[in-house]
């Protein structure tokens, strides 16, 4: 076969031209729209946003929808574990109690008894409320007198009786009032007879649920009923979703407010020096020569003190007033301390980019510094400078929350999250809510603005950039 | 290497200098005085014990006095602890923190290695999966939270088995330290785990990984003679300023543990403007940390031989 073969005018007409071949297949993204796809398609990074975005709606809504006052006690439900709405039997206001005497029985043995019968018919008198519980027993024969004990176990035998409540020293008086700090909760009274001096080795146990109950004066301070209500009467008692704390404070409250405290200075100290480190290193950076090592030298001698010894020293010396939270000089104090670090990146990164190509080629074109340093250099380093700012969240949360621990924090009364977790760790046996809620709340924020810097971090990653499309 | 060395020990003083004015301005800035709850009841008494320690003269005077005798390594008398020099109290209690931080250091440092590198070698599979999980969970939880669980474990655990198998609380024998140490070192152990992680799935990219593969050495002795070492030294760059963290991180612990810790110290030295206690404290744990991370940096140099000191 030959290859040869005649040409045709056709063959030098130009090919029909179509407008597709000019088309882009894929519309052009920009830098941040890229990144925003990429960070799209990062679950976790999306789930963490949707976190923080709670917790804002949390901080800022919550109290308009919770409209429970973070500072009041309510003394009939101290340290209530989270539960549905509770309610109260309404019962008369106290009345002193007359222990019942039995007449015809000796009040003191007539010689020291070698041996003492157990306390028969040990009984509840009357309803066993959380205002009081009234027991009443049979007299024990040579009896000098009665020791009465509750615990909230069940004892075995002689072990175990629980807090010793009081100590009859008559063998005809029959009775006991309790109302110490009762709970409604099963509890398991004792009584041990005694010769006058010493107890002897038998012991009766009654188990008592007394019914969660409130006097109604108590009730009408509070607001939950009127004079007219009747004893007897159920009412509600104010709901805790999340319980109270040692005094009786609405802890979901709590948390909504100290949220304000955390995250205020969990958000706000690291947009301020960030702002800063980043003017500061981007002047260094962009200046050059002997100014640039005189202000990062000085840069160099902050990062030198010791972080922790300085936030709690500053946080004093700035000093408050009576009546003030701390806020104020904390979130100075980390301002102070913490810019450098985002200087010493920004300068860093200016650095590289003043060597870029494209820098060069923009100053050929005629562009000013003003214009170099806005339109190129600021935004060349955003991705770094968001990174960093999402990761300084944490730690300033982490800060705040610690030196509130250990007391150095924000002032009582009010909230933080720091100082709650205080506050619980002191309780966190009998009631671990107090301590669970708030450390589970910074943990959750500083999870989030963790998985969300990672997710920046990649989606940033110029390096990622088409590589996955 | 000398010349090295030196330079960065002057300019180490410098930054010590630098940390004492600073502390120094930002001490006296504070309103009142150490004599205010003192028992200077009259003008006299309060004059008297303001001569004592120097405080009559002018601020200026007291800073080049400070300065001077701190150059001959005396930090004076505490005001609150009666005939207690600062010296005795950071000679007395900066060995129990600075034994917690070793301890904490070392369990972090072998554990985020260990750890580390097992998440590398079973990448994307169950292990790799739960570690990194706990890794979070030390990242996000504040220290506080890990040392009362720490101590509640400790309890169970003692009432579990009838005897005391570790101390709850205080300080002597090395089993008081155990958990304090661990519970301290854990944030930093999650950390880096994270960063060995990173750095060991970096360097299985490497060239001299494929040429080990290809001259047909063992697959663990390309594991730990190439990979795990190469991918340890970034690692070790962080250690300087993780032992800065942890040794001020100890207040936590030796406050939930009562460990007699120089931290403690501290807070209560500020709380009481208890002047020369707070200048003696900063200044000696900055003068620390900046000896701590040269002594890393020039460790670094030995360790990775492509770093030239200069």
């Amino acid at each position: 076969m030959s290859l040869e073969r005649p040409l045709t005018e056709a063959d030098f007409s130009p090919a029909p031209g179509s407008a597709a071949a000019e088309q882009l297949t894929r519309p052009s993204l920009s830098f941040w729209q890229d990144a925003w796809r990429r960070l799209k398609s990062n679950t976790r990074a999306i789930i963490s946003l949707y976190l923080i975005i709670g917790l804002a709606f949390f901080t800022l809504a919550g109290p308009l929808l919770w409209t429970q006052d973070p500072a009041a006690q309510d003394l009939d439900q101290i340290s209530q574990a989270p539960a549905l709405p509770k309610t109260a039997r309404l019962v008369a206001d106290y009345q002193p109690f007359a222990a019942p005497i039995v007449a015809d029985h000796p009040s003191e043995p007539e010689d020291y008894p070698d041996e003492l019968a157990a306390v028969a018919e040990l009984s509840v008198l009357g309803a066993a409320t959380t205002q009081s519980v009234k027991l009443t027993w049979a007299p024990v024969d040579q009896a000098g007198g009665y020791s009465i004990y509750r615990s909230e176990r069940k004892p075995e035998g002689l072990l175990g009786l629980g807090l010793p409540l009081e100590t009859v020293n008559a063998g005809n008086i029959v009775g006991f009032e309790d109302r110490l700090n009762l709970k409604s909760q099963p509890y398991y009274y004792s009584i041990v007879p005694t010769d006058g001096f010493d107890e002897f080795d038998v012991v009766t146990t009654i188990k008592v649920e007394p019914e969660q109950s409130i006097t109604i004066s108590q009730a009408v301070l509070q607001g939950l009923a009127t004079p007219d209500d009747l004893p007897g009467q159920v009412i509600p008692l104010a709901f805790h979703p999340f319980g109270t704390d040692y005094l009786g404070r609405d802890i979901l409250a709590r948390l909504m407010q100290g949220a304000r405290v955390s995250l205020f200075i969990g958000v706000v100290a690291p947009l301020i020096y960030v702002l800063f480190g980043v003017f500061y290193g981007g002047f260094a950076g962009y200046l050059g020569g002997k100014i640039d090592q005189i202000l990062m030298r000085f840069a160099d001698f902050v990062v030198a003190l010791p972080f922790l010894l300085f936030m709690i020293l500053f946080k004093i010396a700035f000093g408050i007033g009576p009546g003030e939270s701390g806020v104020m000089p904390m979130l100075v104090a980390l301002i102070l301390l913490l810019w450098p670090a985002t200087a010493r990146l920004v300068r860093g990164q200016v650095l590289k980019i003043r060597e870029q190509g494209y820098i060069e080629a923009a100053r050929l074109l005629g562009g000013g510094s003003s214009y170099l340093i806005l339109r190129h250099i600021i935004p060349n380093t955003m991705g770094v400078i968001l990174v960093t700012l999402t990761f300084a969240v944490p730690s300033a949360i982490f800060t705040e929350a610690f030196l509130s621990f250990i007391g150095m924090g924000v002032a009582p009364p009010t909230p933080s999250w720091g100082s709650m977790c205080n506050e619980g760790v002191k309780t966190m046996l009998s009631h671990p809510h107090e301590l669970f809620f708030p450390a589970l709340f910074i943990s959750i924020t500083v999870l989030a603005f963790n998985l969300l810097g990672d997710g920046l971090t990649e989606a940033l990653d110029s390096k990622m950039r088409t590589r996955d499309q | 290497m000398l010349r090295y060395t030196l330079g960065r020990l002057l300019s180490g003083v410098i930054t010590v200098w630098f940390i004492a004015t600073a502390t120094f301005l930002a001490m006296h800035a504070v309103p009142g005085d150490p004599l205010m709850n003192e028992k200077a009841t009259t003008p006299e008494i309060r004059q008297n014990l303001a001569k004592k320690y120097g405080l009559d003269r002018p601020l200026p005077e007291q800073y080049v006095i400070f300065l001077s005798n701190m150059a001959q390594g005396d930090f004076g008398l505490s005001f609150t602890q009666q005939n207690r020099r600062v010296n005795d109290i950071i000679r007395d209690h900066f060995p129990v923190s600075a034994a917690l931080g070793v301890l904490a250091i070392a369990f972090a440092a072998a554990g985020g290695i260990l750890w580390g590198a097992l998440t590398a070698l079973y990448r994307n599979r169950l292990p790799d999966v739960i570690i990194m999980f706990l890794v979070i969970l030390g990242i996000s939880v504040p220290s506080f939270v890990f040392a009362a669980l720490g101590q509640l474990a400790l309890v169970n655990l003692n009432q579990w088995s009838g005897t005391s198998i570790l101390p709850v609380a205080g300080w002597g024998t090395l089993s008081h330290m155990l958990v304090p140490s661990l519970v301290l070192g854990l944030g930093t152990m999650a950390l880096l785990t994270r960063l060995m992680r990173s750095s060991m799935l970096e360097v299985v990219n490497e060239d001299y990984i494929k040429t080990a593969k290809a001259k047909g050495l063992s697959a663990p002795r390309i594991f730990f003679k190439h990979q795990l070492r190469n991918a340890i030294l970034p690692v070790i760059t962080v250690l300087g300023p993780q032992i800065a963290a942890i040794t001020t991180g100890g207040f936590v612990v030796e406050l939930v543990f009562a460990i007699p810790g120089l931290g403690r110290y501290f807070v209560q030295a500020v709380q009481q403007l208890d002047y020369t206690v707070i200048m003696g404290t900063t200044v000696f744990y900055g003068a620390f940390l900046v000896l701590m991370v040269i002594i890393v940096d020039i460790i670094y140099g030995f360790i990775d031989p492509r770093v030239r000191l200069k």
